[in-house]
């Protein structure tokens, strides 16, 4: 057995027990930990994969961001667990658990049937790979050769957001988004929300500019734009903007119209919908990409923030 | 050869710290001595694996990134170490 081989058993292994823990954690909070944990190596093993693309966004959105959000909902479901709530009874959990395996086990019989070699795009996505410009195959993928998924992917994010925000009361509507955070203006957090959003600024747009031709892209730019922003709204040395800001709502569907719009002009310059005229495919395929970093970041910063709780003074 | 002895040797010093760090987390009695445990798994820990790597990297832009991580992973682990501890001596829940 080769070091490497050593060393995927051993990670493949950790894996599976962190995820068996994390379902069997009785706490929410500890559940949660457990998730996070298990995102966390998850990013091994894509990077182990040579996917690195899929790690970064592994450990920006769904360990980093999903487990920001999931902490916040223990923390809120905490007060209810002191006293004793009404937890699924026996035959449903039963239940789920029956249902959970039967998709566990369809899913690998999936697996192990497919045909060897996989049926694979990736010769044809690399055969084109000059057609735009851009050196990283996934981003090519993602923007151009998918480029329908990735805007509906966009569209959804809007949607969960509005999903977030009809949470508000009536009366607060069109306030600010979650409590208002206060910290020591002398502490250590507010301290660190001084001294680390310089650098992550820099290092999130540095990710956007470098997807063009290395792993990276806007989604994993946005999310760390986004994190620098929820570090210095939660050390309180800013509030968040209240929901109905024009320049806010602006900003936050600026990425989708972008892409329709660039999308729409190629029924008549390209070929068809969502196609790049050739000529120009780098130049717009950027623009997409820096108005969608905007947005990422602006939506995902108030997904975290939370619904309105505080009124419009 | 030499940088080779150097870097098992320190990669093998640091992961040790990181071993001890880890006992320490599991055996220490309360919260303020389980994140002394860690810290000098993040310090010494990852410090000693950086050492150890620096000669392998080609070029001075990897040997910067490499301690780029060390000081932003030394900076992210100070700061969380001091809220916690904040939070477990006002006595706050810690899980």
């Amino acid at each position: 057995m080769t070091m490497a081989m050593a060393l995927d058993s051993g990670l493949a292994v950790v894996v599976l027990a962190v995820a068996g823990w994390t379902i069997a954690a009785r706490g929410t909070f500890a559940a949660v930990v457990g998730f996070v944990s298990y995102g966390l190596l998850l990013t091994l093993v894509w990077v182990r994969l040579e996917a690195v693309d899929v790690a970064l966004t592994e450990a920006a959105i769904g360990s980093g961001l999903t487990g920001a959000l999931l902490i916040g909902a223990a923390a809120r479901l905490r007060a209810g667990e002191a006293s004793p709530v009404e937890g699924p009874g026996v035959v449903l959990r039963l239940e789920i658990a029956v249902l959970s395996a039967t998709v566990a086990v369809a899913l690998a019989i999936a697996v192990l049937l497919l045909p060897d070699p996989a049926p694979t795009l990736a010769p044809a996505a690399a055969e084109n790979a000059t057609a735009t410009g851009l050196g990283n195959p996934v981003t090519n993928v993602l923007i151009a050769f998918r480029a329908m998924d990735t805007l509906l992917e966009k569209v959804v994010l809007a949607l969960a957001l509005v999903g977030v925000w009809s949470l508000a009361p009536d009366r607060v509507w069109g306030g600010y988004p979650g409590p208002r955070h206060r910290s020591d203006p002398h502490g250590v957090l507010a301290f660190f929300a001084r001294l680390l959003p310089p650098l992550g600024i820099v290092v999130g747009i540095y990710i956007l500019w470098a997807g063009a031709d290395h792993p990276g892209g806007a989604f994993q730019g946005g999310t760390i734009l986004a994190a620098m922003w929820l570090l210095v709204m939660m050390a309180g040395l800013t509030d968040a903007p209240p929901v109905s800001r024009r320049w806010l709502r602006l900003v936050l569907i600026v990425g989708p119209v972008v892409f329709l719009v660039v999308g729409l002009g190629g029924l008549w310059l390209g070929d068809a919908f969502l196609a790049y005229p050739a000529a120009h495919a780098k130049p717009l395929i950027l623009t997409i990409e820096f108005a969608m970093t905007l947005t990422i970041a602006a939506t995902l910063g108030l997904l975290l923030a939370g619904p309105p709780e505080r009124k419009l003074s | 050869m030499v940088r080779d002895v150097f870097t098992i040797v320190m990669v093998a010093a640091g992961a040790f710290f990181f071993l001890a760090g880890t006992v320490g987390l599991l055996r220490f009695p309360d919260t303020l001595t389980r994140l002394h445990a860690l810290t000098k798994a993040d310090n010494l820990g990852l410090g000693l694996v950086v050492l150890g790597l620096l000669l392998r990297v080609q070029g001075p832009l990897g040997a910067l990134k490499l301690v780029a991580v060390w000081l932003l992973v030394q900076l992210a682990g100070a700061t969380v170490s001091q809220l916690i501890a904040g939070a477990a001596r006002r006595g706050e829940p810690s899980a």
